[in-house]
Order: C-alpha cells, then sequence, then structure tokens
C-alpha cells in the first residue's frame, strides 16, 4: 500500500494548529509540574522560530493516558499529550508531569515530534529522562550522539534542545512500517 | 534571486532521486537548506506511548467546526468545496474517531496570519482553519472554499499551487503526519518546489484530490474527494484497548 507522502507544516501552521492551553498537559501551578522546554536551532545554531512541537508521554506511573481532552483541557485531567509553537528565541516550552517507565526497569522518555518550515517532513525523536538504566536505543549510539537524546535535569524542569542540523544534531528516528 | 526557469532546473535535476515520501534534503526548496538533518534516521522499535496515539473525543472539538464557511458572521468569498475521503492505516483499516486539522489561504490566497504578507485582500468572513473527527469508517468532510494560490518568495515569481493543509493522526504515535492537498490539474505543479520535494511521480499523485461529482452539492458547492493512507500501525490488533 502506498501511504501519503508527508509536505512542510510551513510558516502559516499558527492559523491551524496551536490552541490555547496546548503546552499545559498540567497547569503550571500544579504541584508535580516541571518544565519541559528547550530552543530548536538550525544548522548554524540560529534560532528557529517557526517550529511546532508535540509530545506524547506516559503518566508518572508508567501509564500510557487513554482519556480525551486535550484540545479543551478540564485542568485535571492527564491526556499525556500536547503542542507548543517556537518563540522569536526558537524557544518552546510544556508544563507537565514526568513520565513513568511504561516498562519496569526501562528508561521514560517523552515521544516528540518536530514540525517547521523548511522540514519537509515531520521529524521523531525521544526526550530521555536523565538516569542510568539500560535501553536499547541509548545503548546503540556514541556517547555524543547519544546525549542528544537526554534531557538535563533543571531544578524545576527538563531541558532539552533540538538541534535540526550540524553539531550536536539530534538523533531522529525512524520506525520499521514508514516508507523511506 | 533565482528565476522561475533556473529552479526548474534545479527540480529537473533531482526527479526520481527520492523514495516515495519526500526528500528531507532539497536545496530547491530554500528554507530546508539549514533545517534538514544531513544523517540518516535512526531506526528503531517503537514502545511503549510509541505503540499509541493520543486520544481526542467530543470533548474536544464541536461539529461546526467542519465547516470553514459559517465561522464568521456573513459568507465568505469564493468558490464553496466540499472535501471529503478516508483516513485508513497503512493495512486498510480505517482511523476510527481521530483528529483531523486543516488550515488554508482564502480564494485570493491570503492567509489569515500576521506573517502573510501577500497585498491580497482578507476576507473578513473567511479565517480559514477547521477540525474534525473522523467517523466510525474512518471518514471526514470539510466544507470551506477554494483556496487560491499565492506567491511566496523561495525565488522570483514563485508561487505555490493552491492546496490546503492537514495534519492527522493514527492509531499509534508512528503515523502522524502533517501534509499538503492539492487540486487536480494545477499548472503550477511542475514549478513548485514544495510539491515536488516528493520526487516519485506516482507519490506526489497520492497529494491529489478527485474532483468527484457524487459529493458536489446541488445549488451549494463542489466535491473533491481525498483519501489519505497513513503507514503501518505496530500495534497488534490483540492489543486493541
Ligand atoms: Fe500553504
Amino acid at each position: 500500500m502506498s501511504f501519503a507522502p508527508g509536505q512542510t507544516v510551513g510558516p502559516f501552521f499558527h492559523l491551524g494548529l496551536p490552541f490555547e492551553g496546548g503546552n499545559l498537559l498540567v497547569p503550571a501551578g500544579h504541584p508535580d509540574a516541571v518544565r519541559l522546554h528547550g530552543r530548536v536551532l538550525d544548522g548554524r545554531g540560529a534560532a528557529v522560530p517557526d517550529a511546532l512541537i508535540e509530545i506524547w508521554q506516559a503518566d508518572p506511573s508508567g501509564a500510557v493516558p487513554r482519556a480525551t481532552g486535550s484540545i479543551r483541557r478540564d485542568g485535571f485531567t492527564f491526556t499525556g499529550w500536547g503542542r507548543a509553537q517556537t518563540d522569536g528565541d526558537g524557544h518552546y516550552w510544556f508544563s507537565t508531569l514526568v513520565p513513568g517507565a511504561t516498562t519496569p526497569g526501562r528508561r521514560p522518555f517523552f515521544a516528540v515530534t518536530v514540525f517547521a518550515r523548511g522540514l519537509t517532513d515531520r521529524l521523531f525523536t525521544r526526550a530521555y529522562l536523565p538516569g542510568d538504566e539500560p535501553d536499547a536505543l541509548l545503548d546503540g549510539l556514541s556517547g555524543e550522539r547519544r546525549a542528544t537524546l537526554i534531557t538535563t535535569r533543571e531544578e524545576r524542569g527538563l531541558l532539552f534542545d533540538i538541534h535540526l542540523q550540524g553539531e550536536g544534531e539530534t538523533v531522529f528516528l525512524s520506525y520499521p512500517r514508514q516508507a523511506r | 534571486m533565482e528565476t522561475q526557469a533556473d529552479m526548474s532546473r534545479e527540480i529537473e535535476a533531482l526527479r526520481g532521486s527520492g523514495g516515495p515520501q519526500p526528500r528531507r534534503d532539497y536545496p530547491p526548496y530554500r528554507s530546508s537548506v539549514l533545517r534538514h538533518p544531513t544523517r540518516d534516521l535512526h531506526q528503531v522499535d517503537p514502545e511503549g506511548v510509541e505503540l499509541w496515539a493520543p486520544c481526542f473525543g467530543a470533548a474536544d472539538i464541536d461539529d461546526a467546526e467542519a465547516d470553514l464557511t459559517i465561522q464568521r458572521s456573513g459568507e465568505p468569498l469564493g468558490e464553496r468545496i466540499v472535501v471529503t475521503g478516508r483516513v485508513i492505516d497503512g493495512d486498510g483499516r480505517p482511523v476510527r474517531n481521530q483528529l483531523v486539522e486543516i488550515w488554508q489561504a482564502n480564494a485570493s490566497g491570503r492567509y489569515w496570519h500576521q506573517r502573510d504578507q501577500h497585498p491580497a485582500p482578507l476576507d473578513p468572513n473567511f479565517i480559514g482553519a477547521g477540525r474534525c473527527l473522523t467517523d466510525d469508517d474512518g471518514g471526514y468532510t470539510f466544507q470551506t472554499i477554494k483556496p487560491g494560490a499565492y506567491p511566496w518568495r523561495n525565488h522570483l515569481n514563485a508561487w505555490r499551487p493552491a492546496h490546503i493543509h492537514f495534519s492527522l493522526f493514527g492509531t499509534d504515535f508512528t503515523q502522524r503526519l502533517v501534509t499538503q492537498m492539492y487540486f487536480p490539474g494545477d499548472p503550477l505543479f511542475d514549478l513548485d518546489p514544495i510539491f515536488q520535494s516528493v520526487t516519485d511521480p506516482k507519490a506526489r499523485e497520492l497529494l491529489i484530490a478527485a474532483y468527484d461529482h457524487s459529493v458536489t452539492t446541488p445549488e451549494r458547492a463542489l466535491g473533491y474527494r481525498w483519501d489519505i493512507v497513513l503507514s503501518g500501525t505496530h500495534r497488534t490488533p490483540l492489543e486493541e484497548s
């Protein structure tokens, strides 16, 4: 079967995709809220001010959320999915909860999708929590490449910069059933 | 700035050079030059949340959001159209109750967006964004206006063929797709580096809707049909909740 090709999200996606509270998986005042944030940078290290980041994650217990309500958040239900656009400095941020391991003993991660003007197709990656659990993906990468997938812990958050190209280029992922 | 003739030569030189998906490294689309990853994608077996997609439901969306012609007090200008089709996964199964989002220019080729500097008129009665959930057969339907072609600054005299931006989710995370739907027979197809970033002509065909008179609404709107096949899901049917 032939899969529909992707096309760039273009410069005008703000018209259709971002929505109020998209980046607030939990209200920023939630007692367990952490800020997952970072900058999206191009091959010269310049900010990408027209990127869109989506995250999809387990809840703190490691359960995969099955609740609806991401677009109209009620402030109580954790849906595990969020969407944030970058600002003029290439910066994006989410208020969320720290994901748990979906399989005990594995390293938890946020599944991340990156869209931008200039990207002909979306990119997938993972933002892992810092830690020392074994992981099939991380363990197969060189130290330098592995580091691009691991968030840096901050006092109230996790930092995850995304380098689209060049030095420190983030490891982007494909999955077996996708067309190449 | 390069002319369209220069650009068309660049496009010509890359024809057929990629697979069924767009080339990430596609220099004719100038904005891609510093933004595409230079390393190969790293293939990984999906696990945990990647085997699932986020859920959307009636709480997220009003039915009226699928009609882009009724969002303001008056009737928008332009040719009213119906765009309908099915979202199916790579195994032919319908993608049910899943979110479809669209955005587009108005009939004059102008976006309701602060960064759109094209001096074509805005239409106070047309914003150009809509959403719906697919039905049990994977079906979606939008009422809208046929968007106009519009110029952009990729090269001298660059024009985008008329298109509607689509955002789609599947039943697992890996099927996420953002793409553009085009209209049949557009004379700008061969000239457009974004459409041509998909260098396989058969794959490009999958982005073009078909005129369908059975969708056309008498006295009201012309009908277009566009089915969207996402990639295959990695979850086995036994894992379905
Ligand atoms: Fe567009």
